[in-house]
């Protein structure tokens, strides 16, 4: 392999991995506070996608504002989501939790189906991301370097809000201890909603920037990319953001290079990820920057 | 109530349910037999799954690999070997599977075993996680082994799958493994086993101070479940005559996860009764997919639209139903007989 298509290879690798890890991070986020793996993130993903393909093919508006009404309106449906169904069981065993998301990841599933139709559609990529790049006689489609660059600037974003904001010391609280948050004052149900919203918001911007880079969605389209970016959350120590972000690319680029290296192995794509996750979880379950959890009996 | 005269009613109602599927099978169309022999086969998967996720406690997602790794076992051993010469253009069947056939039942037997290695290995290191990591890990050896069946084309011929296997799994064989199943498991639950499980379930730290092997107790319910599992999808291997990766993915885990919840996590009555239930449901509900007119509006199909609805189930019976038809009580000849209330919990 020459060094000219390795970089190549590196690019496509990371410009994978910012969409894991934008996704990785919505996981993260609700693992954190709720410890709950929200099955249907992935499919949020999906809805992102979609909300945006009808914004500009349905609705012909401009892209970057059907972008920004599909990311709005995603995210509203992650609160929704939270609402109606994680709500009720809160209380409940968490295995009931789990299963409850199981349920609403296979009902935006199906529910994709019947209104979306099963039949895929074409994405139309805004010039601006289809551009042919030539850098050192490396040549790019200018959406390789684009979406790592919007990721950057969502995760700079979510960075500050969760770090130098009210709503994110709020955030951080919670996932310490929900109890002691609630005496504090602190009302976290809407600190719950507004994690659903931010994790939804980047969920759909993974998802817009996924059909960008595979132009074409359907409504299982999430099913993958959402339990990579899982993988790619546990592996980055689930609960943390800064290691979800980490996560999500070292995966991108594994998965690309595998490829790239061993063509032969190319059919077993998709089980790379779940190798890799198993091997973490039996070696350092915590993943990379988790903190180790003492177990009080 | 002794064990002479329960044994003697299990008996009598054995011969009272194979006189039922006699009568099924000779005075109902081949529609509902077929409706009816599915109902057997989700019993023998339901029964077989609720074991781990209801009774162990350990919330698995992987029955679908476990069922794959049994159908495929069972078809390539009951299918003439001309019949396989020419379904492997692609590339050759590998020994020994090239040259033998063999009979429905050791085929089947085989294919549970199969499911049972299958579940020691995947068991080994899953078990070392529990609670929704053991989860997910299952869920990955369930995505694993499909991928494996879609690349390793000398073994199960890739994507195309398996076609033109016999139609051996009929209404005896489906209710007979059925009823063997449900006994076995229900006979496993009041052993001492079943016991050490249950407390693995209640408390896994409490379990193990009182001298309980955890890893050694989910192991066996594990490899029991799959060899059950893998005779599960051979028998659905032999009814639907076609096989391939893409029937053995998640979604198949999914609807055993809606019978065992509405059964009852953790009663195998409640699995057994669910698992039926859920095979005439869900064809009832086919009517919600085809058009319906009612006279002064035209409603149109809407294909899909039964796994919406069998979605939204679940996250109902989560939030307003957990306990399901029958909780973790089990229906017991006691319960039927004495005033008292409560079965074996």
């Amino acid at each position: 392999m020459s060094f000219g298509e390795f970089m190549q290879q590196l690019v496509n690798g990371i410009s994978l991995g910012s969409l894991y890890a934008l996704v990785a991070i919505g996981y993260t986020m609700v693992y954190g506070i709720l410890r709950l793996i929200n099955f249907a993130h992935g499919d949020i993903m999906m809805l992102g996608a979609y909300f945006a393909f009808f914004g500009y093919a349905v609705f012909v508006l401009p892209w970057w504002l059907s972008f920004i009404i599909a990311i709005v309106l995603t995210s509203l449906v992650g609160i929704l989501i939270d609402k109606v169904a994680y709500k009720p069981v809160r209380k409940a065993p968490r295995i009931s939790a789990l299963m409850t998301a199981i349920g609403v990841s296979f009902f935006l599933e199906n529910f994709g189906l019947v209104v979306f139709g099963g039949v895929p559609r074409g994405f139309h990529r805004p010039d601006m991301f289809g551009k042919l790049i030539t850098v050192g006689g490396v040549r790019f489609v200018s959406y390789s370097i684009y979406i790592p660059l919007f990721t950057a600037i969502f995760l700079l974003l979510l960075l500050f809000l969760v770090y130098k904001t009210k709503i994110g010391m709020a955030m951080r609280a919670v996932s310490k201890d929900m109890e002691t948050t609630r005496l504090m004052g602190i009302d976290v149900d809407f600190v719950i909603s507004v994690t659903f919203a931010v994790g939804s918001a980047l969920a759909a911007a993974g998802g817009i920037m996924w059909a960008i880079k595979f132009p074409q969605i359907n409504p299982l389209m999430g099913i993958m990319p959402g339990l990579k970016a899982f993988i790619a959350a546990v592996f980055g120590g689930i609960g943390d953001i800064t290691g979800a972000m980490l996560g999500g690319f070292i995966l991108g680029v594994i998965e690309i290079m595998t490829v790239a290296f061993f063509p032969d192995f190319a059919g077993y794509r998709d089980a790379i990820a779940f190798s890799l996750l198993i091997i973490i979880l039996l070696f350092k379950p915590t993943g990379l920057m988790g903190e180790k959890i003492e177990e009080k009996v | 109530m002794d064990r002479k005269t329960k044994f003697l009613l299990n008996v009598l109602l054995v011969v009272g349910l194979f006189f039922l599927l006699y009568l099924a099978k000779h005075y109902l169309n081949s529609y509902m037999v077929r409706i009816i022999t599915l109902g057997g086969v989700y019993i023998v998967l339901a029964v077989s799954y609720n074991l781990v996720n209801g009774i162990t406690g350990q919330f698995s997602l992987g029955p679908n690999a476990f069922m794959a790794v049994g159908a495929y076992t069972a078809s390539l051993l009951t299918l003439s070997v001309a019949a396989k010469q020419q379904m492997f253009f692609i590339e050759p069947l590998i020994w020994p599977f090239n040259s033998i056939q063999i009979h429905f039942f050791p085929a089947t037997l085989l294919g549970g075993v199969a499911g049972g290695i299958t579940a020691y290995l995947v068991g080994v290191p899953s078990f070392r996680l529990r609670g929704d990591y053991l989860a997910i890990v299952t869920l990955g050896f369930g995505e694993i082994v499909r991928v494996i069946a879609n690349n390793v084309i000398p073994l199960t011929n890739g994507a195309l799958g398996l076609k033109d296997i016999p139609n051996y799994t009929n209404i005896y064989w489906a209710w007979g493994w059925a009823v063997f199943t449900f006994f076995f498991i229900r006979r496993l639950t009041d052993s001492s086993y079943g016991r050490a499980f249950k407390a693995i379930r209640e408390d896994e730290i409490a379990a193990e101070a009182m001298g309980i092997s955890p890893f050694k107790h989910k192991m066996l319910s594990f490899v029991i479940s799959g060899f059950f599992a893998g005779v599960g999808g051979a028998l659905l291997a032999h009814l639907i005559t076609t096989i391939s990766p893409v029937l053995f993915s998640f979604f198949i885990t999914f609807n055993l996860l809606i019978i065992i919840v509405l059964g009852g996590l953790g009663s195998s009555t409640g699995a057994a009764i669910a698992a039926v239930l859920f095979a005439v449901i869900s064809e009832l509900l086919r009517a919600i997919e085809s058009p319906m007119n009612l006279g002064f509006i035209h409603i149109p199909g809407i294909p899909g639209m039964r796994m919406v609805v069998f979605a939204v189930l679940l996250v109902v019976f989560m939030i307003f139903w957990p306990r399901g038809i029958m909780g973790r009580k089990e229906l017991t000849w006691d319960l039927f007989f004495s005033r008292k209330r409560g079965g074996v919990s």
